[in-house]
């Protein structure tokens, strides 16, 4: 019994020897931490009554949660028989003509709960990278030249507070001026998304790296000096490998505000995306509608905390400091 | 001999820009160093031995004067003139191997070949006994260690000069008398050209063939220089009955002590300047005592 536990345990990187001591510590208190927001959930449910019925307690979105499962993939088994279909009439066209023209046309069906969860992480992923792309190397030029660092801190400054939903209206008339193609390659309303987390996202991952940058120890410069270095050399052997604590700090705290901005702004600007999915249930107004969101919200917590993990082992990974503790 | 001077600094003024105005920590600086020469630079805390060492460098600009490398004016940071630091200054993210490396890569990259440079990497470790431990990273050894790590990085460069400011100043008695006499057998295998900061009477008289002297700053100039004629090898054991050894010791000790004991009236922090200066004395009495004692015990 004892050693199933530890197999378990493993995985979630706990230490190999386990006394009674640290196994209360590592499973008991936080299982106990969630056991008692699932009854204060689930008491304080039942008191509160909505237009739409009573606020769902924990069974509700359980149930919910299985629903929209369910119908995402009844939604695949119809596409699949959509294009059966279409594929054994285009077969019987060749039978009879060789030389028949065939017509594939695409399946346009209701994008579920699943689809949007797959939206909403491209666009953030591709938001975040894009923001990083910026944000890395204009961090390490402004870090390195304090000119240019006193010039761009105000606008720096005054830019980072700024709200996605400020932004929002800007961004989709300049993206809709601006990006004008017969055959676009991505959808509006996924540049537009992309564009406004990247905006607001880009503000930590620069100061972080700018300050990272700045704060390199006087002596590894003149390591560097003495050696000659060159500029780019100098970057790569000593900037970056010095500084990137401090851009992952960066990078962590953008992920973070990327997934918040992302839902905040595809449920103002209704583009595709978890964020259209809460605002659609919101205005259906169904009796599952609210359990239904309540989903959507667990999910986004749980996406927006995977994430963060996954930076972190990211970080643990490209760490040289090894005796630095990261959480 | 010698036709022209090998490193010589003439007239070196020093002024930083501080808020209330120029500080004028350097005045005057004469000193011909000769090639092969092991000198030492002495002088109570903050009378501007680093300075000095970091206009050899290149790091600092003086305001006048200037230093002739060669016959060539020194006036930007180089290989040639490899510095040792204090506190090591090894990148943290690389190993003793890659620290060498970096410093290897970028002196040699034109001509030695990507086995030369190894070979020469692990040459210049070994010199520093260095062979056992040199896939490790800086957090991984001690401080002696990455001292070592550092030496053998300035060495790796082939300097004309070599720039130490108190390598050793970090380091317990014992880990500093190993390493003193790694640096005497290297010096006398490779006969570079030394510049090294101390605050240890002992060390300076161990390891010099000069001893500059530095007066107190601000504007702080060459005291008195004083050549410490002792036949090479020099054995610490036997050289601390020696009564030549102990007249140089205490030519340094009354130039430090008695010439340049800071007025203690008038001074804007007269009780801290003197009792740290008691306890710089101490501490050299108390470490020339204790290296013979542990070099008894290792022998
Ligand atoms: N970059 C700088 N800007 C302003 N003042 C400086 C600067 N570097 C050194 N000084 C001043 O110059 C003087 C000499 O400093 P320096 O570091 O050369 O002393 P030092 O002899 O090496 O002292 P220590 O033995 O403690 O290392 C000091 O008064 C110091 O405050
Ligand atoms: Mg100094």
């Amino acid at each position: 019994m004892s050693s199933i536990a530890l197999k378990l345990l493993k995985p979630l990187g706990l230490p190999d020897k386990l006394n009674l001591a640290s196994l209360i510590k590592a499973l008991v208190v936080p299982m106990s931490g969630i056991l008692i927001f699932l009854f204060i959930w689930n008491v304080g449910a039942r008191n509160i009554h909505t237009s739409l019925g009573e606020f769902p307690g924990p069974t509700q979105v359980y149930e919910q949660g299985l629903n929209l499962l369910d119908e995402h993939n009844r939604e695949r088994q119809k596409e699949a028989d959509f294009y059966q279909r279409q594929d054994d009439r285009n077969a019987k066209k060749l039978e009879k003509n060789p030389e028949a023209e065939i017509k594939i046309r695409g399946y346009t069906g209701k994008a579920t709960f699943i689809d949007q969860i797959g939206t909403s992480l491209i666009t953030v992923l591709a938001g975040f990278f894009a923001a990083s792309l910026i944000a890395i190397p204009a961090g390490i030029v402004i870090g390195l030249n304090k000119t240019l660092y006193s010039a761009f801190n105000p606008v720096i400054q005054l830019f980072k507070p700024v709200s996605p939903l400020a932004w929002l209206p800007l961004v989709t008339m300049v993206v809709s001026a601006v990006y004008v193609s017969d055959d676009p390659m991505f959808a509006k309303s996924f540049i537009t998304s992309l564009i406004t987390v990247s905006l607001c996202c880009l503000w930590p991952t620069l100061l972080n790296t700018a300050v990272g940058v700045s704060t390199i120890s006087a002596d590894l410069n003149n390591v560097s000096k003495v050696l000659r270095l060159s500029w780019l050399t100098h970057v790569i052997k000593i900037v970056i490998p010095s500084a990137i604590p401090m851009i992952f700090t960066g990078l962590r705290l953008s992920l973070g505000i990327a997934w918040m901005v992302l839902i905040a702004a595809e449920m103002l600007a209704q583009n595709p995306g978890l964020g259209k999915f809460v605002w659609d249930e919101f205005q259906n107004g169904s009796s599952n509608s609210l359990g239904r969101i309540m989903v959507a919200v667990l999910v986004i917590g749980l996406i927006g905390f995977m994430l963060d993990r996954i930076m972190l082992m990211l970080q643990k990974k490209v760490s040289w400091d090894k005796t630095q503790e990261l959480r | 001999m010698a036709t022209k001077t090998h490193l010589e600094l003439t007239g070196v003024d020093i002024d930083f820009p501080t808020p209330s105005g120029p500080f004028k920590a350097l005045s005057n600086v004469n000193l011909k160093i000769e090639r092969g020469e092991f000198v030492s630079l002495i002088g109570h805390s903050g009378c501007g031995k680093s300075t000095v060492l970091n206009i050899v460098a290149g790091l600092y600009q003086a305001t006048q004067g200037g230093v002739l490398l060669d016959g060539k004016e020194v006036n930007e940071p180089g290989p040639e003139r490899a510095v040792v630091f204090q506190n090591h200054s090894l990148l943290p993210w690389l190993t003793a191997y890659e620290n060498v490396e970096l410093a290897v890569k970028q002196v040699f990259k034109n001509s030695k070949s990507k086995a030369e440079m190894k070979e020469w990497i692990e040459h210049n470790l070994h010199l520093v006994h260095m062979d056992h431990a040199m896939h490790k990273r800086p957090d991984e050894i001690s401080g002696g260690m990455k001292q070592r790590v550092g030496i053998a990085r300035a060495l790796a460069m082939e300097p004309t000069v070599m720039l130490m400011d108190e390598p050793f100043g970090a380091l317990d008695a014992l880990t500093r008398a190993h390493l003193q006499d790694s640096l005497m057998e290297i010096q006398a295998d490779l006969n570079n050209t030394v510049i090294m900061i101390t605050h240890d009477v002992d060390e300076a008289v161990l390891l010099s063939d000069r001893i500059v002297m530095m007066t107190n700053g601000p504007a702080a100039t060459v005291g008195e220089i004083l050549e410490v004629k002792l036949e090479r090898p020099r054995h610490r054991l036997a050289l601390a009955d020696d009564p030549e050894y102990n007249h140089y010791r205490a030519a340094v000790l009354s130039f430090l002590y008695e010439k340049q004991r800071k007025p203690v009236e008038g001074n804007a922090a007269p009780v801290a300047t003197d009792t740290k200066q008691n306890s710089v004395a101490a501490t050299a009495e108390e470490t020339a005592a204790k290296t013979v004692l542990a070099d008894e015990q290792a022998a």
